[in-house]
């Protein structure tokens, strides 16, 4: 079979014309399929990285919005297996004007030394460190969030409170680095506890709480542990890692499975049906060829497998196309800030690469078969005698 | 002189597979589109229908939602008496307090439990809602432990439905009724007495917001300025309509992964219909000649080819719409980060929608038909005549 190759590449782009346009067609089709692959994968599938599987995430059980008592952060560290805890308190308000979009991140109220000791992983210079550390107003973000808003390091933010009420001045004291890219205005929980009036109830509050574990195997047993500990208190928790909180954001999109798996379907079947199209009527203009062949001494089945072979030479060719496109679409994607979703995980991975070559291939030859069928067991009269 | 129209169909109908294969490609294109502008349209309709133009919602100053706001009883005694607000027959002010806040029920998509708004409101407040009327069942009392809860609710709750039990807060509460606010917003929050409410959530002054009805369009805007003024109440009022439009931006991502979805289907789609017109070309070549011979201009051939696949792609578009037909009327689900809970509402193909969809066909006929059409135009006759 492999000395009918050149003759198959030849008969790939004879009309060059026709088979630009299916490898783009195809090329669009498999690059969107290859950006929801990754999305899914990203999503749902995404291994937490050994970082993320030491780290709980303990919120009030009825919903994200309600608050949990100061006291717990103190019994959550009794909890055998805790290694640090840190309060973490989304902060709400408004920055500049609420009604652009764009001013919208995520802010979070924390406690520096021991969100720096559950994160490990975030990266930040020695002085950023300190000044975060020792400085009251200090706040710092991530790079990408700094020049969306168009910050410099040393700029003052005001933040008007909504949930807290109280209106918050701060000094971006630097920028860090977060590998899971999150993208995040973090800030000193006692400053705003210090700003709020006193006898305010938000002053003993915190929105959740962020554990560090101290081995992946005593995860399970803290998670129960903490849950239970609280079970019958006025305020119920639910602990979860990292990975399931956040997924528990994405799933707020509505029912991304559902929506993504449809989507799919509907593209792949789309390529079926303009592959399947493009290569009906390329056979059927060669039908006189296909006597010719036949006239030389070629049998059906080498017909047949000539015509599967250049079939799936242009999937494959779309496909290799699409996924470049999608790796290069992805790579602009993860430049804009994220809040909630980890997309920075989505890349067009090896398995997805097999998966969509794959997806390719099955269309080529599956969308070839029927008409490739027809014309090896055209007789040669037949085919001789068709005028195309 | 045009070539008749009849020229076009009747070659559509003879290419039977080809023309059927191409726009079911260009149909699959077009009901992703819709399902993806069906579910922004009921989003939008449910938003768009919720609110009063004369009611003032009252919140906390710098508070973005109810859920974020704040309000005393004392600040509710504050606005009940201000001039301008409308009486009811009884000669009361119209004006609600009222506590919002999330519970987490179990859904039909979700074992972990979706968030669901829940209400806490004065009798008045009911009257103050003239678009919700009972399905079934009868209104909670005030002082007892029972809930009314909105259709949208009870289609995707399979607890809350009338005579069953809810738990939160602390302890059960039973569904007594099931509430219809036609498409408005409402229809996706659970209803109850406000002082029986807020004590199981500690919350007797903790409330969030205040609902007041003018008496005409003057007046609210002057309720709406006197609370601007008074930097005492520290209190924002904002007429109705305007807070829950601004909701709508919670279809922002799905909206956005839907068409940059469409648009590349679209693209892949339009390349395969300029696949189909060029081999519709290249095998009328001699046709075009002859037509050419008879007296037709290079550009009503031109014409005929582009109206040829504008008609291939607004027959997908028919299908397409037929595709995306069923999912009218099927209840679906959206989180809010404004209330932090589940928002649902029907699928809309409006006939908005479905033209929508028909100029989204019309346009991938037309790029793929233009290259197509100019090359038969531009064929030299004679070697048309000549080419088999």
């Amino acid at each position: 079979m492999l000395r009918f190759i050149p003759l198959i590449l030849k008969n790939s782009f004879r009309n060059r014309g026709r088979s630009i346009l299916t490898v783009l067609s195809m090329g669009a089709s498999l690059c969107l399929l290859g950006i929801l692959f990754s999305l899914y994968q990203a999503l749902f599938l995404g291994e937490p990285s050994q970082a993320q599987a030491l780290r709980l995430i303990t919120r009030h059980r009825v919903s994200l919005t309600n608050f949990l008592p100061a006291s717990y952060e103190a019994k959550i560290r009794a909890v055998q297996g805790v290694k640090e805890v840190t309060s973490w308190t989304w902060f709400g308000g408004v920055y500049k004007d609420n009604r652009d979009p764009n001013n919208f991140f995520a802010r979070f109220a924390v406690e520096p030394d021991r969100y720096l000791a559950v994160r490990p992983d975030v990266k930040l210079d020695d002085g950023v460190r300190q000044a975060f550390l020792k400085e009251r107003t200090a706040a710092i973000t991530t790079k990408k969030l700094a020049d969306k808003l168009h910050w410099k390091v040393g700029d003052r933010i005001t933040l008007i409170g909504d949930i807290f009420p109280v209106t918050m001045e701060f000094k971006l004291a630097g920028l860090y680095d977060d590998p899971e890219g999150m993208d995040a205005f973090l800030f000193n929980r006692e400053y705003l506890s210090e700003a709020l009036p006193v006898g305010s109830k938000f002053r003993d509050v915190a929105g959740t709480y962020y554990i560090l574990g101290d081995s992946v195997d005593s995860m399970p047993k803290i998670t129960r542990t903490v849950d239970e500990m609280f079970d019958n208190a006025p305020q119920p928790t639910k602990t979860e890692s990292e990975k399931q909180f956040q997924l528990a954001f994405a799933s707020f999109l509505g029912n991304l499975k559902l929506f993504l798996a449809a989507i799919c379907a509907a593209v792949t079947f789309t390529i079926l049906l303009v592959s399947g199209n493009t290569m009906a009527m390329s056979v059927r203009e060669r039908i006189r060829e296909v006597g010719i062949l036949k006239t030389l001494g070629f049998t059906s089945g080498e017909v047949l497998g000539i015509i599967l072979g250049e079939a799936s030479i242009i999937s494959l060719v779309g496909g290799v196309c699409g996924l470049l496109l999608a790796t290069f679409l992805i790579a602009g994607l993860k430049r804009a800030p994220m809040q909630f979703a980890n997309l920075s995980q989505m890349s067009i991975s090896p398995t997805i690469w097999a998966l969509c070559m794959g997806v390719a291939l099955f269309i080529g030859l599956f969308s070839a078969f029927v008409p490739a069928q027809g014309a090896s067991r055209t007789s040669i009269l037949d085919a001789l005698r068709s005028s195309g | 002189m045009a070539i008749p129209l009849s020229y076009n169909f009747r070659n559509l109908m003879v290419r039977k597979t080809t023309t059927l294969m191409t726009a079911l490609g260009v149909a699959l294109t077009v009901a992703v589109l819709l399902a993806v502008l069906a579910l922004i349209s009921g989003l939008e309709t449910a938003f768009a229908e919720t609110g009063n133009p004369l009611q003032i919602l009252v919140l906390r100053k710098g508070a973005t939602s109810e859920l974020s706001s704040g309000m005393s009883r004392q600040n509710f005694q504050d606005i009940k008496f201000k001039p301008g607000i409308a009486k009811n027959d009884a000669g009361e002010p119209m004006a609600s307090l009222e506590m919002v806040t999330v519970i987490n029920l179990q859904s039909v998509d979700s074992i972990n439990g979706i968030n669901v708004t829940l209400r806490g409101l004065l009798p008045i407040g009911l009257t103050m809602r003239n678009e919700m009327k009972l399905a079934s069942g009868r209104w909670f009392e005030a002082g007892k432990r029972e809930v009314t809860v909105g259709k949208g609710v009870a289609k995707r709750f399979p607890d809350a439905q009338v005579g069953k039990q809810l738990k939160f807060g602390k302890g059960m509460w039973t569904v007594v009724g099931v509430f219809d606010a036609g498409a408005s917003a409402t229809n996706s929050e659970i209803l109850g007495d406000l002082n029986q409410i807020s004590s199981d959530f500690d919350r007797a002054e903790g409330l969030s917001s205040v609902l007041v009805r003018a008496v005409d369009r003057p007046s609210a805007t002057a309720i709406i300025n006197s609370m601007a003024d008074d930097p005492r109440l520290a209190l924002d009022g904002q007429s109705e309509v305007d807070y829950y439009k601004a909701q709508t931006s919670s279809g922002a991502p799905i909206k956005f992964l839907g068409i940059f979805i469409a648009i590349v289907m679209a693209i892949g789609s339009s390349f395969a219909a300029m696949n189909t017109m060029y081999a519709a070309v290249s095998r009328r070549a001699k046709e075009i000649g002859t037509l050419r011979v008879l007296g037709f201009s290079q550009g009503s051939i031109l014409l005929s080819f582009f109206i040829e696949s504008v008609v291939l792609s607004l027959l997908g578009g028919v299908i397409g719409c037929l595709l995306a037909l069923p999912l009218n009327g099927i209840t679906t689900g959206i989180g809010s980060f404004v209330t932090f809970s589940e928002i649902s509402f029907p699928f809309m193909v409006t006939p908005q929608v479905m033209m929508y969809g028909m100029l989204f066909a019309a346009f991938m006929g037309a790029a793929g038909g233009l290259l197509p059409a100019r090359s038969a135009a531009k064929k030299e006759i004679l070697t048309a005549l000549r080419e088999v």
